[in-house]
């Protein structure tokens, strides 16, 4: 049985002489070759640009969640001044869930990052060699008889036909990717408007969020209260403020 | 001879390379067959070294067509064995 790199090269083939096929005449095939390379060329273009959305978007929510653990953090410090143990553990609790989140994300990026370096220099080779094409197309369609001229556009179209097999699995394979990932963005979207990963500061709609935007309230007044007393030199500790 | 990286670029490799490349080749094959995914990453890995640190790495602008194809190593073994089927992984041109 014949080993992955024959198999690979003759799948590659077939695709290819399915586009030499098509046309008869020796000038249309070329023509016709020529705009299916612009075209792939396009798609893979606009794969570079789907690919650099979808890690904005990853990062962006990365950015925001990586927000909301400063706060989780902050509040549980403040509920635990309180005495508030229970809403600190449930605090510390969100920001794990958080924590984890953001681990998946950080490797969302970095394979979309692979993704896009994939798909640019494919898209560096095929430009050369569409180039390459478009002369090699001219002196075709100018020098050689309808025979001779059969002969070369098949060299020709499979050289570049096997760049474009490889350029459109390397756009089909970013694809697959982006789509599982704004898949799984939406999903952490969703867990924190479900509130699953909420930060406790935004419009706390829980019995726990309002009990610890309280807290932190709370403490905030405190805070303040100490820093006046300070400057109005009263100097007296005045811890029982709050307590 | 004229070797494609799949997803990575075309390589001129000398012939004496080629019993090698055709021993790792049929080790690839059999891992595959035995559903041995590790193994198989592992034997194109290999090929994939082999072709990079001694080939010489063709203008992107040559039209010569390559004598064989070398799948990448980062494919599942359902992926891989659909990269041979004709209306498999790669999609038809144009896409």
């Amino acid at each position: 049985m014949a080993g992955l790199m024959s198999r690979a090269s003759v799948v590659v083939k077939a695709k290819m002489s399915k586009l030499i096929d098509r046309a008869e005449d020796p000038n249309l095939t070329l023509d016709y070759s020529y705009e299916q390379q612009l075209q792939l060329l396009q798609n893979v273009k606009r794969g570079i640009a789907d690919v650099v959305t979808s890690k904005k978007r990853v990062q962006l929510q990365s950015d925001n969640l990586e927000k909301s653990l400063v706060k989780l953090e902050t509040q549980a410090r403040d509920a635990l001044g309180a005495g508030r143990e229970d809403l600190a553990r449930a605090a510390l609790e969100r920001k794990s869930a958080i924590q984890q989140q953001l681990q998946g994300l950080d490797q969302q990026v970095a394979q979309l990052e692979g993704q896009q370096e994939k798909l640019v220099s494919s898209e560096r080779q095929l430009s050369a060699k569409i180039e390459a094409f478009r002369s090699q197309k001219e002196v075709i369609k100018a020098q050689y008889s309808a025979a001779e001229a059969q002969v070369r556009i098949g060299e020709a179209a499979t050289g570049i036909g096997e760049q474009m097999a490889d350029t459109g699995l390397a756009i089909q394979r970013a694809r697959d990717k982006t789509e599982a990932m704004q898949a799984r963005a939406s999903a952490v979207d969703e867990l924190i408007e479900t509130g699953t990963l909420e930060d406790f500061t935004s419009d706390g709609t829980t019995q726990l969020d309002r009990e610890l935007a309280q807290v932190s309230s709370q403490s905030q007044v405190d805070t303040e209260l100490e820093k006046m007393k300070t400057e109005l030199g009263s100097g007296a500790p005045q811890k029982e403020i709050g307590q | 001879m004229i070797v494609r990286l799949m997803g990575e670029g075309q390589y001129r490799i000398d012939d004496g390379l080629r019993d090698r490349l055709e021993q790792l080749d049929g080790q690839a094959l059999a891992a595959l067959e035995r559903d041995d995914e590790v193994e198989l990453d592992g034997h194109l890995d290999s090929m994939w070294k082999l072709v990079t640190s001694e080939g010489q790495a063709m203008p992107p602008e040559d039209l010569h067509p390559s004598d064989v194809i070398i799948p990448p190593s980062d494919l599942t073994l359902e992926e891989t064995r659909e990269l041979f089927s004709e209306d498999g992984l790669i999609p038809d041109i144009p896409v």
